[in-house]
């Protein structure tokens, strides 16, 4: 048990150690990723046919999840049962079995050890004892749920099904954008020089993404005078925020001098086209940001749609692995809709790139003050939906969902 | 007569690529879309996408247009911490495609440098160009291809 204690003010406040301490990110391994929680995987459309697989990690644990030769999906911890060696290298790829590279011992598709080499040694001499029982050090199997193509995973025996778990304030709106099969655009990684949680903080935060991304309100795509809302998870673990297309008129950023705000004859783009939104969803919502606990967010920014892995890396490095996404029916204007779009995120995105940056300054910023907070009174003091997004909410929620599994 | 031909087309396609890495190094961003011509086409991606066949870019421009857009948010939009590039380049090589037309493969390193003096190896990879030859090699389409699939932090001066 971690001997730390919470600032007296409750939600409203997050101490600087929890993004610093090494025993704080040992203990989230056990209690968060390989505790009682969902993680994604990938998109089942990364395994499209059976035996494929693809690697991945939940938390700082390998993973390789399969297609089995019936089609199902199972997922299992990268680790020989002999000495831990990675049993599957490649990050994806076809295999009839798995073969640790090490001393030949083999895998099914589930992950069951099925065989040791020279287990019975050679001409009567070497090999195991008849009672030798390697398989008690076989990896971990996961349970596995799809979701609309998405796949998650846990360790846990105890947490409830997938669907539970995500809740009925954000199932809804997961569903709303994963409506029909999925087809892989591409993938990429951006590195994070930050604690993991400091990323979700961001994700979370519906305070900032009008104030730091310059780029949303010198367009009018995402101006905190838009009509949009906040949805978060009774437990507060998760949430979902989005915006609707409305023509922006109102002049809140000049009147407050904001940075953000165009200034006088504003900023215009020469090839507009870039940000041009076909309806596909039709409910006329431009942009949506959804987060499930502990490390995972789906987006919709106009016809942009991608899921976000969170892989810590240690206590101050992360990474997000950006898969992004479009329907097997897409056809050739709505890919290349997808294609421009993609400008608008990851590590080069005209909305996103500022993410990196803001959340590595506050980890270069607390170096100096574990036992200072951050003051997150946005909204109040409360965690629930509402339809302002000038409010830290969904960020108390992390921080109650995460003292919850970390009993802190 | 044809040696001496492929030299001078050697040196001129060499010398574009020297004059846009100097312009990106030194900060010349607003001078990056005239290295294009008027619907030229920039894209970065990276060589795992290339070789699975998908076609995402992590940055697309078609066009000046686009090009200048770019430029414009990151001068008056985009927000990052002061940063500088040094780009290496090396092993050109140069094919003609027709009269007007050739194509080129480079390798290149681009090393990043904060104002903390942190320096870091930021990308590597190879530049597979089309250029148009006249009236002043351009070029037509430039692409990107970063041999790793991560990207420290952020992306924001073009490679």
């Amino acid at each position: 048990m971690l001997e730390r204690s919470w600032p007296a003010e409750g939600l409203t406040r997050v101490p600087y150690w929890v993004y610093q301490d090494e025993d704080v990110y040992k203990e989230e391994q056990a209690k968060i990723w390989r505790g009682a929680t969902w993680n994604y995987l990938c998109l089942e459309a990364e395994l499209p046919e059976p035996q494929s697989f693809v690697t991945t990690f939940v938390g700082d644990m390998p993973v390789v999840v399969t297609r089995d030769a019936n089609g199902a999906l199972h997922a299992w911890e990268n680790r020989c049962a002999h000495r831990g060696a990675l049993v599957a290298m490649r990050a994806r790829g076809k295999a009839e079995r798995f073969t640790c590279i090490y001393h030949n011992w083999t895998y099914d598709h589930a992950g069951n050890l099925a065989s040791v080499a020279f287990r019975r040694g050679i001409a009567g001499k070497g090999g195991m004892p008849p009672d030798a029982k390697p398989e008690s050090q076989a990896p971990r199997q996961l349970r596995v749920e799809s979701i609309n193509g998405l796949v998650f995973g846990t360790l846990s025996k105890e947490v409830s099904s997938l669907e539970s778990y995500i809740g009925p304030e954000i199932l809804p709106r997961l569903k709303r954008v994963l409506k029909k099969p999925l087809k892989v655009l591409g993938a990429y990684t951006q590195v994070l020089p930050n604690n993991w949680k400091l990323y979700m903080d961001n994700v979370k935060d519906t305070y900032h993404a009008s104030l730091l991304h310059v780029f949303f309100t010198r367009f009018r795509i995402n101006r905190l005078t838009q009509k949009g809302g906040v949805f978060v998870s009774k437990d507060g673990a998760h949430h979902c925020t989005y915006t609707e297309m409305v023509e922006d008129r109102g002049d809140a950023y000049e009147k407050d001098g904001m940075r953000s705000a165009g200034g006088s004859g504003g900023f215009r783009l020469e090839a507009p086209e870039l940000l041009e939104q076909l309806d596909e969803l039709g409910d006329a919502v431009s942009i949506q940001i959804l987060s499930l606990f502990p490390g995972f967010v789906l987006h919709q920014i106009r016809n942009s749609l991608a899921a976000r892995q969170v892989v810590p890396k240690g206590v101050g490095r992360t990474e997000l692995h950006w898969t992004l996404f479009g329907f097997t029916d897409d056809d050739e204007a709505m890919t290349r809709r997808r294609l421009m779009q993609a400008n608008l995120v990851g590590p080069a995105g005209y909305i996103s790139m500022e993410d990196g940056a803001a959340t590595g300054f506050v980890q270069r910023g607390v170096a100096g003050a574990p036992e200072r907070a951050s003051v997150i009174e946005m909204g109040g003091a409360t965690i629930g939906s509402g339809d302002s997004r000038i409010t830290e909410t969904a960020v108390r929620g992390l921080w109650q969902a995460w003292r919850a599994h970390m009993e802190i | 007569m044809a040696d001496q031909d492929f030299l001078a087309l050697q040196a001129t396609i060499e010398r574009l690529h020297a004059r846009y890495a100097h312009a990106l190094d030194a900060d010349r961003l607003e001078d990056w879309p005239q290295f294009f011509t008027e619907q030229g086409t920039y894209r970065v991606t990276t060589a795992e996408n290339e070789e699975r066949g998908l076609p995402l870019p992590v940055l697309y421009a078609e066009g000046r247009p686009m090009l200048r857009d770019r430029v414009a948010s990151l001068r008056h939009a985009n927000i990052y911490e002061p940063q500088r590039y040094r780009h290496i380049l090396s092993s050109v090589l140069v094919e003609r495609l027709d009269s007007q037309t050739a194509r080129s493969t480079a390798n290149f390193l681009v090393v990043r440098i904060m104002e903390s003096g942190d320096s870091l190896l930021f990308a590597s990879g190879r530049y597979l160009d089309r250029i148009a030859l006249a009236p002043e090699p351009r070029y037509e389409e430039r692409v990107v291809v970063c041999d790793s699939r991560r990207f420290d932090t952020l992306l924001a001066i073009p490679l």
